[in-house]
């Protein structure tokens, strides 16, 4: 488990601070979705809970451990595939046996089966590779690392079309109950099945912290039912389906499938809430 | 109508499973794909598949035999029929009824398309 405590985070000591007052919880077997419009924090927070930066103010937890402290414990435990990165001129089996011993659980056999599912050679040449397979090359050694904890920045940013399902194919595959998964995105439709919690930033604090589960029960989301109360209407706006929206769910509406668009819009609308 | 809207996901794909069970894809006694492998298939959280699963053995068409995996029970193609047949009893009719009410359609209508239909099926399998 993170836990992430009263944290204060800013970059400029004259602007106005990323981070304030901000807490929440990961918790395992969990796949997080971190959405949040541009300059709302995502990349950051990922930094701050990898170590990468520290808080100014209140700590962030690790299992535990103090991240300031970047502790081996805690850093074998934790890895980060950023929205950019530079990685080594060598051959990739290389870059595999350089890196791979810092992580206990490493398996061979996850690597493998990534990276045939991206239908990328092992023996490939890093220096060859396109920025797409670079990302697809990262986040196969990410996932055979077995780490606790994987951060993801906009994993699916400069994936083709194909690669976005191998992408969440990969992921659910290799999702566990000791796992804690969290994907920093503005492509809401390409983790929308995958993701089971939903956290939004906005103004340097935690606008919406619910999972799917909840979500589901507790609001409707599509057409909105002809027969609904206008006060049980939360958000709606109109398209080529007719008035669509997201509504108090009642005990006899049908469970509907969560729109992460609508539900983005309506949240920074302050118009649902955790 | 929410019947048009998209069911969560976990019923979705609980749905499918069961069209594979109508299908014969599944037999009975058979085992189906593991949560990982369903996971994996439908490219959604192993929860997701998880909650699939667990509302198919509440309504008792897949069994788990712990260790060995998920299976179908015995009768469960009878079991989906009847469930859906409910369903479409319940919600497919009466929202059939109200739109025929709102075009100003008789049920004789319905009744002369439907015999129509059966001349057509005859007239196929001639």
């Amino acid at each position: 488990m993170i836990e992430i405590q009263d944290v204060r985070f800013g970059y400029d000591r004259k602007k106005a601070k990323v981070f304030d007052h901000f807490s929440l919880q990961l918790e395992p077997n969990c796949i997080y979705g971190l959405l949040g419009q541009n300059g709302t924090g995502k990349s950051t927070l990922l930094y701050l809970l990898t170590g990468v930066l520290f808080p100014e103010q209140g700590h962030i937890l690790v299992e535990g451990m103090d991240t300031r402290k970047r502790k081996v414990e805690m850093l074998s435990q934790m890895y980060i595939v950023p929205e950019t990165f530079e990685l080594p001129k060598m051959r990739f089996m290389e870059y595999v046996k350089t890196y791979s011993p810092f992580y206990e659980a490493f398996s061979m056999k996850v690597l493998e089966e990534c990276m045939k599912e991206f239908q990328l050679p092992l023996t490939c040449n890093i220096q060859d590779l396109s920025m797409g397979e670079k990302k697809k090359v990262m986040m196969s050694f990410a996932l055979a690392t077995g780490t606790r904890y994987l951060l993801m920045d906009e994993p699916t940013n400069g994936l083709d079309v194909p690669s976005k399902r191998q992408f969440r194919k990969v992921i659910a595959s290799n999702m566990t109950d000791e796992r804690t998964i969290v994907i920093a995105t503005h492509q809401l439709h390409d983790v929308e099945q995958l993701i089971d919690h939903v956290l939004i930033l906005k103004d340097s604090q935690l606008l919406l912290n619910q999972s799917i589960a909840e979500l589901t029960d507790r609001y409707g989301f599509g057409l909105l039912p002809e027969d609904i109360a206008a006060d049980d209407i939360l958000y709606s706006e109109r398209n080529v389906q007719g008035d669509v929206g997201i509504w108090l769910r009642r005990p006899d509406d049908q469970e509907t499938t969560v729109e992460l668009e609508m539900l983005f819009n309506a949240a920074v609308q302050g118009k649902v809430r955790s | 109508m929410v019947y048009q809207n998209e069911k969560a996901i976990y019923i979705r794909i609980a749905e499918r499973i069961c069209d594979d069970i109508l299908s014969g894809h599944y037999a009975e006694g058979s085992r189906v794909p593991s949560v990982r492998e369903i996971a994996a298939a439908y490219e959604v959280n192993p929860n997701t598949a998880m909650r699939a699963v667990e509302i198919l053995q509440r309504d008792e068409v897949v069994y788990q035999q712990r260790g060995i995996g998920v299976f179908v029970a015995e009768g469960a193609r009878r079991k989906i029929l009847a469930a859906r047949k409910e369903d479409f009893l319940r919600h497919d009719i009466p929202e059939f009824l109200r739109r025929l009410q709102l075009l100003g359609m008789g049920i004789e209508e319905v009744v002369r398309a439907w015999e129509q239909n059966q001349e057509v099926n005859k007239d196929l399998k001639k």
